[in-house]
């Protein structure tokens, strides 16, 4: 640390007793949080204990600010800030020497300008994803030149019986029986590419914001980590140091958060216990809760945690309060959207509104790669309800695929979709958007 | 004696139009479907040109115009790429495979007729 920093640092206690205040949390939380004793916090919060290193960076990152902030006040986080926008013009070298005067006489502006600067990195770095995706998504670009394909038959044929009105009636027979067989592929090619545009993204498909960011990285990760399930308990922040997947604070926050559950949850229903429970009573919630003397809602998310050679084939969607997905492991057969709004048939969103009934239903979505699920669908209480305000809720969704025989669709099974935009279902009465499809074609 | 031109492209429906149309203009026109044996499809007909789609079953038209460009008995003749994509980067790709004209799909029939006979030196 530089002679000047360490002079600095002298009241970074009191900088984070302020942010801690200024965000709500409890001194004991955020200790937890950092992964430090709420003694050794209380200390560094009194400028009794210098800190650095590590366990200044967990502590900006419990925080939500970057370091310097901490370490060196606002207006070096604001120089810094403004220096990186100034060393992007380089031409303009010049007006980078007056970045300090600025951020001291104008901070509110030059926070602001930081901002923006940040929202076009983020809008910029979406950008990239999105393009990236086009380019090297090979899925995609199959589909795509699938359909031009198909465009350009109908297209080329369509000419021809303008253009060449003598031509012979066999080949005019031809071509009309052409112009329909490829309309038919059109229709068809351009449902599974939208479906496919809507689907939740895949480890192909860049990540565009915090939670598609968190989805990667637990995707990446299977949705399970090993030093968690050690009792003497891995430390978080080391898995989310290597988390190159996790580009916003936004989305490094939110893991945070859901590894600190993942954590609770491992030490209060181990892995051992766990494997035995699915391997007696196979993936039902409440059949391992009851036996394990679990809550069910604990019980949902251990089995989403749990590897695919354990416990099989699983999907798992989280839902808020308002119906938007928060959360999901992704299984072959069950396509979940992104950016609109899922299915309301969808078991999980039934459990929503009946806190006190878990569900257990088989559903098979209406597409061409669908496959028959059962479904497990919990609600959770998140908090108190108090007078004239109920208390926020949850729902936890698990999605087994049946083992079938053969590829028959159980006679059980309830049809549902993806979302209204990309389903054909003609009269359903949960519908809240026409669909695209039978608009289109 | 008439130009002959190989359409090496995937989609039946495709073959069937452009085939038509060049054959109306005279053009002695043989088809080929598949990526794999593509350039063995080449030296069999020795056309003198070939309209190669960028996307073949079993293998991409850009690797398969790189082995033509580097094949003495086949590497002169001219091919035109048809291709989905319209970005900047494909091409590119297809300029560095080798390609002497690049169309994007959907083109029209007119199009690929003036590229065909620019390409003959017609």
């Amino acid at each position: 640390m530089a002679k000047n920093d360490v002079a600095a640092s002298g009241l970074a206690g009191t900088r984070i007793r302020e942010r801690r205040l200024l965000a709500g949390i409890k001194q004991a939380e955020l200790a937890v949080r950092a992964e430090i004793s709420p003694s050794y916090l209380n200390l560094i919060e009194h400028n009794r204990r210098r800190i650095g290193g590590s366990v200044l960076l967990r502590l900006a990152e419990a925080l939500g600010v970057e370091p310097a902030v901490l370490t060196q006040g606002p207006a070096a986080a604001l120089v810094s800030g403004l220096r990186e926008i100034a060393a992007r013009a380089p031409e303009r070298a010049d007006e980078a020497e007056t970045v300090e005067e600025f951020a001291e006489r104008f901070p509110v502006w030059a926070g602001r300008l930081i901002q923006s600067q940040a929202e076009i990195a983020r809008l910029e770095q979406s950008v990239d994803a999105l393009t990236d995706r086009l380019t090297h998504d090979p899925d995609l670009a199959g589909r795509l030149h699938e359909v031009l394909s198909v465009v350009t038959a109908i297209r080329s044929t369509a000419s021809i019986l303008v253009e060449t009105p003598e031509i012979e009636p066999q080949w005019r027979d031809r071509f009309h029986r052409n112009i329909h067989q490829d309309s038919r592929r059109l229709a068809e090619g351009a449902e599974a590419l939208v479906s496919y545009l809507d689907a939740a993204p895949g480890e192909a498909l860049g990540a565009v914001s915090p939670q598609e960011e968190l989805d990667a990285f637990l995707d990446v990760h299977g949705h399970h980590f090993p030093p968690l399930e050690r009792r003497d308990g891995g430390t978080v922040a080391r898995i989310l140091d290597g988390a190159e997947e996790l580009r916003s604070d936004a989305a490094r926050m939110m893991a945070l958060e859901w590894l600190n559950q993942y954590r609770r949850d491992a030490r209060d229903l181990p892995l051992d216990a766990m494997a035995r429970a699915v391997a007696d009573l196979g993936p039902d919630p409440l059949a391992i809760a009851a036996h394990l003397k679990a809550d069910a809602v604990m019980v949902c998310r251990r089995l989403a945690a749990l590897p695919q050679d354990m416990v099989g084939e699983i999907g798992y969607v989280l839902c808020d309060g308002a119906g938007a997905l928060v959360r999901r492991r992704a299984v072959a057969g069950f396509a979940t959207p992104r950016g609109t709004g899922a299915c309301p048939l969808w078991p999980v969103f039934h459990a929503l509104g009946q806190a006190s009934t878990p569900l257990k239903a088989t559903v098979m979505q209406a597409t061409r790669d669908a496959r028959p699920m059962t479904a497990y669908a919990v609600c959770e209480v998140t908090g108190p309800s108090t007078y004239g305000s109920p208390a926020p809720r949850r729902a936890h969704m698990l999605l087994i695929p049946e083992r079938q025989p053969s590829e028959s669709v159980p006679e059980a099974a309830e049809e549902v979709g993806i979302t209204c935009r990309v389903c054909s279902r003609s009269a359903c009465p949960a519908r809240r958007e026409p669909s695209i499809l039978r608009e289109a074609f | 004696m008439a130009a002959k031109v190989l359409l090496i492209e995937d989609e039946p429906n495709i073959i069937e139009a452009i085939g038509f149309v060049l054959k109306r203009d005279g053009l002695n026109v043989r088809t080929h479907s598949n990526g794999v044996d593509a350039i063995e499809a080449v030296r069999r007909e020795s056309p003198d040109l070939v309209i190669l789609d960028v996307m073949l079953p079993g293998r991409s038209g850009y690797e398969i115009l790189e082995e033509l460009r580097d094949d003495a008995q086949i590497g002169d003749i001219p091919v035109l790429m048809l291709t989905a994509r319209g970005q900047a980067r494909d091409r590119e790709m297809a300029e560095r495979a080798g390609a002497s004209r690049y169309m994007t799909k959907p083109f029209a029939n007119a199009a690929v007729l003036e590229a065909v006979r620019e390409l003959l030196g017609q």
